[in-house]
């Protein structure tokens, strides 16, 4: 990967350019980039530091304070279980146990073969559908423990 | 370009001629839940078979935003706009679209799915911020201005003083719906007299308490109105920028706010000398990356100038040195929300609802254990039953009422023999609980209060930014403790100790998440104690 041939560091330059390369363009810095390359790389930190005229300690600080940023690579697929406090009453940790066990990985991790990446949201705000879980963008709520192994299952097929 | 009153005025009218010559409305909610249960692929089946039966002169098909019973989802109204009436189908799946088609083209109603409208859920609630919410197109900004939207803005532009906004916020006796409850007019004032060339206004879209979602449907449903309710805060204030920090996890509010603001620039409600007048005002979305901490004030801005979301002492206040160490006018969506309707019709128009010391509606999202999950909008002062045993139709399956959670990790749990208590904002803090920004999460017989202590005291402890030692080795320890009591492990020692460091957690924190940390704990002590005693070994007990 290298920053002159690469398109996607464009992407991220876009977004500094449009506020102007001042320093408070970094979290939106580091959403842009998130979204081209999938996660934020050492790679892609250095270069945004270098742009905005920031150390990169203060760059990887920020990156790692915020949930939302990923420094590591997500598998091909995602399954997001929600644990906000309603799904909570509802059993979302019952189900997370559930998943963890199935697929030998904790929350926040990616299995050996990089197939699913199990990871858990703080409120995805649509507890009406308690408990709910995110696969791969498709949200599918009222999840019980059969249910949420069947369609991780149906996802990964 | 909209450059008057006047000329704001005839665009509402044509917008309103043209939809009456369409005489009915199939509106489809496109709410997040709604979506995730399909909607979509509904808005589209309908959509097509109007177009297929040659009805679309009659009829129109058009998502809306959500309308609160988020339960019986898909939700689909039947609108005839002539006579005024509205019947709503509920549980719609793709497969009922044809069905509902078919009984739509005959002229009849497909009565299984109907909705029954005389229940509580919808009698019982009074919708100001919520007006639009189900009935306008969120991505129209001609459908906003056919409602009265901007008209407020640009009545006050033409016609009135920043001092006259002022007095009008200050009289409806607003207060922050964040939760701090802190007076919005007051707030404004103390900016508007700080003399400055450059001031802010903020809207907190952060909504980081996990069980509400009260902003996230405001911003979905109807975002020209924080639009709005902004660049008012402008005027009265002095501002000529504003920011909306919205969390990265509400792709869709992020999408529609910044669509809002794309149609407001291009027909000049935002931007250089709005309505020809001397005011200048322009909005720029900012995404916050899920931290809790972030919707404390202080952090909240320096998350905006690009730094970890730390909160820092106060004073100096907002008014004085906020973002970008300029005055600065924070406030949360439905606060801003708010500030259209009072102005339009307002300030003592709106102090006719609620209560003397607490004004207006509050929206809330209830959900837990409670069949009419959703969200509403009540005024202020109705009682906890109403809401939960009315509005929200009881306890499912027949189990026992046990406790509802308010304000969310900051807040603490009412028991049954407080369900009588008005819910406004001193009421509830005197119950050892906030109001908070509107999470209700209803609990029955089954749940344990010390795992809700617990799940609230872990997520504070994960959310600590670890500024300050109190909340970041006080909530850790706190949490502990409460382990050992869910493990039914503790001894009275613990119980003790759990006291003692709620008191200084609460008492020496910096900010506001640490000082409110402790409230789950004190809160379910308070009324649920001998779940504790039961959690103590017996042989130490």
């Amino acid at each position: 990967m290298s920053v002159d041939t690469d398109a996607r560091f464009k992407m991220v330059e876009k977004t500094m350019k449009k506020l102007g390369y001042d320093r408070s363009a970094l979290i939106e810095s580091l959403h842009t980039a998130q979204e081209t390359f999938g996660y934020l790389e050492p790679e892609v930190l250095k270069y945004i530091a270098r742009k905005l005229r920031l150390p990169f300690s203060k760059v990887y600080g920020v990156a790692t304070f915020y949930h939302f940023f990923r420094l590591k690579p997500k598998g091909k697929h995602t399954l997001v279980v929600c644990m906000g406090t309603a799904c909570y009453i509802k059993g979302a940790n019952k189900l997370l146990d559930k998943l963890e066990a199935r697929f030998g990985i904790k929350a926040g991790e990616t299995t050996k073969d990089d197939l699913l990446s199990l990871l858990t949201a703080r409120c995805v705000g649509s507890c009406s559908l308690a408990p709910i879980a995110i696969y791969d963008n498709r949200p599918v709520g009222k999840l019980d423990e059969e249910r949420t192994l069947a369609e991780a299952e149906g996802m990964l097929s | 370009m909209i450059r008057s009153l006047e000329e704001l005025q005839e665009l509402a009218e044509k917008k309103r001629c043209d939809d009456e010559a369409c005489k009915e409305e199939l509106r489809v909610c496109i709410g997040s839940t709604c979506l995730s249960l399909g909607a979509e692929a509904i808005q589209k089946e309908l959509d097509s078979g109007v177009k297929a039966r040659g009805l679309e002169k009659r009829c129109r098909v058009k998502g809306v935003g959500c309308n609160g019973l988020c339960a019986a989802g898909v939700l689909v109204s039947q609108v005839n706009k002539a006579s005024g009436t509205e019947i709503l189908f509920e549980s719609i799946t793709e497969s009922d679209a044809k069905a509902l088609l078919d009984a739509y083209e005959t002229g009849a109603v497909l009565e299984s799915k109907r909705s029954d409208t005389t229940r509580a859920f919808f009698t019982k609630q009074k919708k100001i911020v919520l007006e639009n919410a189900g009935y306008i197109d969120p991505d129209d900004i001609e459908d906003y201005i056919a409602h009265q939207g901007y008209a407020a803005l640009f009545d006050t532009l033409t016609n009135a003083l920043p001092g006259e906004v002022l007095d009008e916020v200050k009289l409806s006796g607003l207060r922050g719906r964040g939760g701090g409850g802190y007076p919005t007019g007051l707030k404004w004032e103390s900016v508007a007299k700080v003399e400055s060339e450059v001031k802010y206004i903020v809207c907190n879209g952060d909504e980081g308490d996990p069980g509400a979602f009260m902003d996230r449907a405001i911003m979905e449903a109807d975002p020209h109105r924080i639009l709005e309710g902004m660049a008012l805060a402008g005027y009265a204030c002095g501002a000529e920028q504003g920011y909306i920090y919205v969390r990265a996890e509400y792709p869709m509010a992020v999408e529609k706010l910044n669509r809002a603001i794309k149609q407001a620039r291009q027909l000049g409600i935002l931007g250089r000398h709005i309505a020809d007048s001397g005011f200048s005002f322009d909005v720029e979305v900012r995404l916050g990356g899920g931290a809790f901490v972030c919707g404390e004030a202080t952090a909240l801005i320096t998350s905006i100038e690009g730094n970890r979301g730390h909160p820092r002492q106060k004073p100096p206040h907002l008014s004085d040195s906020g973002l970008w160490n300029a005055p600065t006018v924070l406030n949360n969506v439905e606060t801003f929300a708010n500030i259209p309707p009072i102005i339009r019709n307002g300030g003592a128009w709106y102090r006719g609802f609620g209560t003397e010391k607490s004004p207006g509606t509050k929206v809330f999202a209830l959900t837990g254990q409670i069949v009419n999950t959703g969200l509403v909008e009540v005024p202020m002062g109705m009682s906890l039953r109403e809401i939960i045993e009315e509005i929200g139709g009881g306890i499912p399956d027949g189990k026992k009422f046990k406790a509802v959670q308010t304000g969310g990790p900051s807040g603490g749990c009412i028991p049954e023999q407080h369900m009588d208590t008005p819910v406004d904002y001193d009421s509830l803090k005197s119950l050892g609980s906030i109001m908070g920004s509107g999470g209700m999460i209803v609990m029955d017989e089954d749940s344990s209060m010390v795992e809700v202590a617990r799940f609230f005291m872990e997520f504070c402890q994960s959310e600590s930014c670890g500024k300050c030692a109190p909340c970041r080795v006080g909530t850790t320890e706190l949490s502990k403790i409460l382990g050992k009591f869910s493990r039914k492990e503790a001894t009275a020692r613990d119980l003790d100790q759990l006291r003692d460091l709620c008191e200084v957690v609460k008492e020496t924190s910096l900010c506001g998440l640490g000082q409110t940390a402790p409230n789950p704990v004190t809160s379910t002590l308070k009324y649920f104690e001998s779940e504790y005693l039961d959690a103590i070994r017996k042989e130490n007990a």
